[in-house]
C-alpha cells in the first residue's frame, strides 16, 4: 500500500500472444549474401578488418573493437567479401558494413576453438574476443559490463521476456539450459559475484520448472518467478522486482549492486566457452497477424529482413502493412526490408495493413492511466502539457528525463494518444535545453 | 520496393480500452440508478432522463456543428452528462428548466472550455448547481415515493433533525424523498462495484470521501445509526461514485485521490453541519474541482531511482 502511494506502477497487461512459445528454432536456408554492420552495440563502431575480395569463414573476425566500449564483429557465413561500404543505420547515423557473398559451404574458421580460461583476466579477454553484447536489445558490451568499479553482489539473469509475441528467450531456456548454467557459473567463478538470480515471468512455467530442476543442487543460483506484466523485463524494473532495490537515476545497475545479463547472452557465453564459436547467429521470433508461418528461426547475423520474411511467408491475401524489428512495444518500425539483422535483433513482427493503421487520436480525458501504469512512476499526461508549453522547469520537476520509452503509457491510453512519442520528444527537448544551459 | 510500409513510433500494439468504452461502462453503471428511480418515483423519471440525455447530445452536436469542430458525440460523454444531470433533479422537475441545466453543462462548462478533457469542473455538477440556485422551488420539491407528481412535498432525510428515527433499510433501498438518482444506495453500490470491477475508476475517491464523512459523523454525533443515516441520505453516495470520480476533474495519483476524497469529506461535512444548506455535496465538489490542479502538483509520484537532493541548509550544517 505504501509503495502504491509512492508510485502505482501497475504494469500494463499487454496481450500474451506467445503463439510461437513451443516452436523449436529452425535454421533458415542460407541467404545469398549478408550485410554485417560494424555497429551492432552501444559504443564505438568496430573497424573493418577485411576488404573486397577477401575470403572469410564462419567465425572469422572481420571487425575489431573500436575502443573500450565496443565489440568485435565476426563473419556469420563463409564466402567472399563483396563490398565494405557505409550504410545508414536505423538511428540515422552512417556506419561501415561488410557485405559477404555466401559460398553455401559454411566452412568454420580453423581459428575457432574453445578459449583457455584460467582466471579473471583471461575470462574477460575471452568475453571480449567473442564480441558478446547484451542480446536482449541494448547491445552493451558484456566484457565492459562484467568489470564494474562498484561492488556487485548479484548477477541477475533477465529471462522475463515480457514483450508481446517474442519467444526466442523461452526457446533458448528450454533448449540450452546447460549452456545457460555453464555461462552463469563461469561469470560467478571468474568475477567473484557470490550469487545469481534468474528472473522469469510466471507465464513460462515450463522454463521455471526446467531451470529450477537444473539448479536444484546449487545454492548460489536462485530462480525467481515474476508476475507477467509488461515492464518486468526492463533492466531497472527487474532489479526492483527481484532484489527490492532501485538504481539511482543516471546510474548503472552496478550502483544497486547488480549486473543484469539477458538469458540469451549468458547462454551464448556458455556456448562460446565450450566451442569457441563467437556471436554469429541468433534466434529470432517471426510472428504477427500477417505472418504465414509464425516460428522461431536461427539466422546468421546480417541476414536481411526480406530474406526472413520470404522464409516465414506473408499470409495469402494479406497486405503487409508494418514490420517491427524486436518486440511490438519497444521495437522500431522498419522502413526498408533490406536492413540486416544484428546480434540484438530478437524478433520480426509482421503486421497486416489493417492492424498497422494508426489509431484515431482523441482528446485526452485525463483518466490518469498513463500515470498509474508508468513503471517509472512518471506522469506522462503532465509531461505532455509541460512539453506543449515548452516549460523546461516544469519538465525538470516532472522528471521527463527518466522515461525509457517502454510504451506502457501509449498502450493503456484510451484516447489512443501517442503518449510515448510525446515523452520521447519531451525528454529530448528537456535534455537539449539543459545542455544549452537552459533555466534549470 | 514493391510494398510501402507504415512507419510509426512504438508501441505497435494498443489496449482495447477506448474513451467511448469507458463512457459506456459509466452508462452501464448508471443503469441501476435509472431503473431504481423509475421504480421509486414512477415513469416520469425515465422521461426526465431521456429528455436530459437528448438535450445534452443535441447541444453538443449543435455546438460543434456551428463551430465546425469534429463531431464528438460518439465518445458518449454527453450521454453520461445527461444521465448524471437527470439523476440530480427531482422527478417533478419542469423539462424546460432541466434543458437549461443541460445547456449550461454542455455548452458553458464543457465546450466553451475546449470540450472533453478541458473542463475545469464537472459539467453535470455545475448544471445541477445552476438549476439549484436558479430554480430553487422546483429543485426542492421533493416528492415522496408512490405519490403523484406535484401532489406531496416533503423534506429529504437530510433535513430531518433527529436522524436516529430514520429507517436505515428505507434509506438503503431509497424509499424516501430526494432527487432521482441519489436515494437508492443499493443501485449506487451496484454501479460502484461494476465501475471498480471493470477498472473504469479506482475506489480511492469514493472510499476516502464516504469513509471520511462517516468518521466525521461518528465523531460529531457519537451514534453509529446517525452516522450511517448521514452517509446514506442526500447526494453523498451518488456524488462520491459518479461525480467525484469524473476523470477530468479529479487528481491523477493515488495519493492525490485520497487527499481529494478526504478534503471533499471535510468540506461537505462543514456545509452540512455548520452551513445554511442541508446538502453540501455539490458545492463541496465544485469547490474541490478548482483545487485539483494544486492537488496534482502537491501529490506527485516519486519516480523510480529518484534521490532527494540534499538540502542546502543541511550542507551548511555539515560544513
Amino acid at each position: 500500500m505504501l509503495n502504491k502511494l509512492k508510485r502505482a506502477a501497475l504494469g500494463a497487461h499487454t496481450p500474451h500472444d506467445k503463439a510461437t512459445a513451443a516452436s523449436k528454432p529452425v535454421p533458415m536456408p542460407l541467404p545469398a549474401q549478408v550485410r554485417i554492420l560494424m555497429s551492432q552495440h552501444i559504443g564505438a563502431p568496430a573497424k573493418a578488418l577485411v576488404k573486397k575480395g577477401d575470403e572469410v569463414f564462419v567465425g572469422t573476425k572481420i571487425g575489431e573493437a573500436g575502443g573500450f566500449v565496443s565489440a568485435n564483429i565476426h563473419s556469420s557465413v563463409s564466402g567472399t567479401v563483396a563490398a565494405v561500404e557505409p550504410f545508414r543505420l536505423s538511428n540515422g547515423r552512417m556506419c561501415d558494413s561488410v557485405v559477404i557473398k555466401t559460398d553455401g559451404k559454411q566452412t568454420v574458421d580453423p581459428a575457432v576453438k574453445a578459449p583457455e580460461v584460467t582466471d579473471k583476466a583471461s575470462f574477460l579477454a575471452a568475453v571480449r574476443e567473442c564480441g558478446l553484447v547484451g542480446l536482449g536489445g541494448a547491445g552493451f558490451p558484456t566484457d565492459v559490463k562484467l568489470q564494474p568499479k562498484q561492488t556487485v553482489d548479484t548477477l541477475l539473469i533477465n529471462a522475463s521476456e515480457c514483450e508481446v509475441w517474442l519467444t526466442s528467450d523461452t526457446q533458448e531456456m528450454l533448449n540450452c539450459s546447460d549452456d545457460i548454467i555453464r555461462g552463469i557459473k563461469a561469470v560467478l567463478e571468474y568475477t567473484g559475484i557470490p550469487k545469481c538470480v534468474i528472473g522469469i515471468e510466471n507465464n513460462k512455467p515450463e522454463c521455471i520448472d526446467l531451470l529450477c530442476k537444473k539448479t536444484s543442487g546449487d545454492a548460489a543460483i536462485e530462480v525467481k518467478p515474476l508476475p507477467s506484466v509488461y515492464g518486468t523485463g526492463a533492466e531497472l524494473i527487474l532489479i526492483e522486482k527481484c532484489l527490492g532495490r532501485e538504481v539511482p537515476h543516471g546510474g548503472l545497475p552496478a550502483d544497486a549492486g547488480a549486473i543484469v545479463m539477458n538469458v540469451t547472452s549468458v547462454s551464448t557465453l556458455g556456448k562460446y566457452l565450450a566451442t569457441g564459436m563467437p556471436v554469429v547467429e541468433r534466434t529470432i521470433t517471426v510472428d504477427g497477424d500477417a505472418c504465414e508461418k509464425p516460428q522461431n528461426v536461427v539466422v546468421p547475423v546480417g541476414t536481411s529482413y526480406q530474406d526472413i520474411i520470404d522464409f516465414a511467408g506473408v499470409k495469402g491475401g494479406v497486405q503487409l502493412g508494418k514490420v517491427v524489428a524486436g518486440g511490438a512495444m519497444m521495437g522500431p518500425a522498419v522502413k526498408d526490408l533490406s536492413y540486416p539483422t544484428t546480434k540484438t535483433t530478437s524478433g520480426l513482427i509482421l503486421l497486416s495493413e489493417a492492424a498497422a493503421q494508426p489509431a484515431v487520436v482523441n482528446p485526452c480525458i485525463r483518466c490518469g492511466r498513463c500515470v498509474e501504469y508508468c513503471p517509472m512512476g512518471l506522469e506522462p499526461v503532465e509531461v505532455a502539457n509541460a512539453y506543449a508549453a515548452r516549460d523546461v522547469q516544469e519538465l525538470g520537476k516532472l522528471h521527463a528525463d527518466y522515461c525509457f520509452n517502454c510504451g506502457s503509457c501509449s498502450f493503456v491510453c484510451p484516447a489512443k494518444r501517442p503518449v510515448t512519442q510525446t515523452m520521447s520528444l519531451a525528454k529530448a527537448f528537456y535534455l537539449g535545453e539543459i545542455k544549452k544551459g537552459g533555466n534549470k | 520496393m514493391d510494398t510501402k510500409l507504415i512507419v510509426s513510433a512504438s508501441p505497435h500494439v494498443r489496449s482495447e480500452e477506448t474513451t467511448a468504452g469507458l463512457m459506456a461502462n459509466v452508462i452501464v453503471a448508471l443503469c441501476p440508478c435509472v431503473v431504481a428511480s423509475a421504480i421509486i418515483f414512477g415513469m416520469r423519471a425515465l422521461l426526465v432522463t431521456a429528455v436530459s440525455v437528448a438535450a445534452c447530445v443535441v447541444f453538443e452536436w449543435l455546438y460543434c456543428k456551428l463551430l465546425k469542430k469534429p463531431n464528438p458525440i460518439s465518445d458518449l460523454s454527453a450521454v453520461v452528462t445527461g444521465i448524471i444531470l437527470a439523476m440530480n433533479v427531482p422527478v417533478g422537475m419542469p423539462l424546460g428548466q432541466l434543458i437549461i441545466g443541460d445547456l449550461v453543462a454542455i455548452v458553458i462548462v464543457k465546450q466553451l472550455f475546449g470540450g472533453i478533457g478541458m473542463n475545469f469542473a464537472n459539467p453535470a455538477l455545475v448544471g445541477r448547481i445552476v438549476l439549484f440556485v436558479s430554480f430553487a422551488g422546483s429543485m426542492n420539491k421533493w416528492v415522496f415515493p408512490d405519490a403523484a407528481v406535484d401532489q406531496l412535498s416533503s423534506a429529504t432525510p437530510l433535513a430531518v433533525a433527529d436522524k436516529s428515527k430514520l429507517s436505515l433499510l428505507d434509506l438503503f433501498m431509497g424509499i424516501h424523498g430526494g432527487v432521482l438518482g441519489e436515494t437508492c444506495a443499493l443501485a449506487i453500490v451496484l454501479g460502484l462495484i461494476y465501475l471498480v470491477a471493470t477498472k473504469t475508476i479506482s475506489i480511492a475517491i469514493p472510499a476516502s470521501y464516504v469513509g471520511s464523512m462517516f468518521i466525521f459523523y461518528l465523531i460529531a454525533t457519537k451514534d453509529l445509526h446517525a452516522a450511517l443515516a448521514g452517509i446514506l441520505s442526500g447526494g453523498l453516495l451518488f456524488g462520491a461514485v459518479f461525480m467525484a470520480t469524473d476523470y477530468v476533474t479529479s487528481p491523477f495519483t493515488l495519493k492525490g485521490k485520497l487527499v481529494y476524497g478526504v478534503c471533499l469529506g471535510i468540506v461537505t461535512f462543514a456545509i452540512r453541519f455548520w452551513g445554511s444548506y442541508a446538502e453540501g455535496v455539490s458545492f463541496a465538489l465544485l469547490f474541490m474541482n478548482l483545487w485539483v490542479p494544486y492537488i496534482n502538483d502537491l501529490t506527485r509520484q516519486t519516480p523510480y531511482g529518484y534521490i532527494k537532493p540534499a538540502k542546502k541548509a543541511k550542507e551548511g550544517a555539515d560544513k
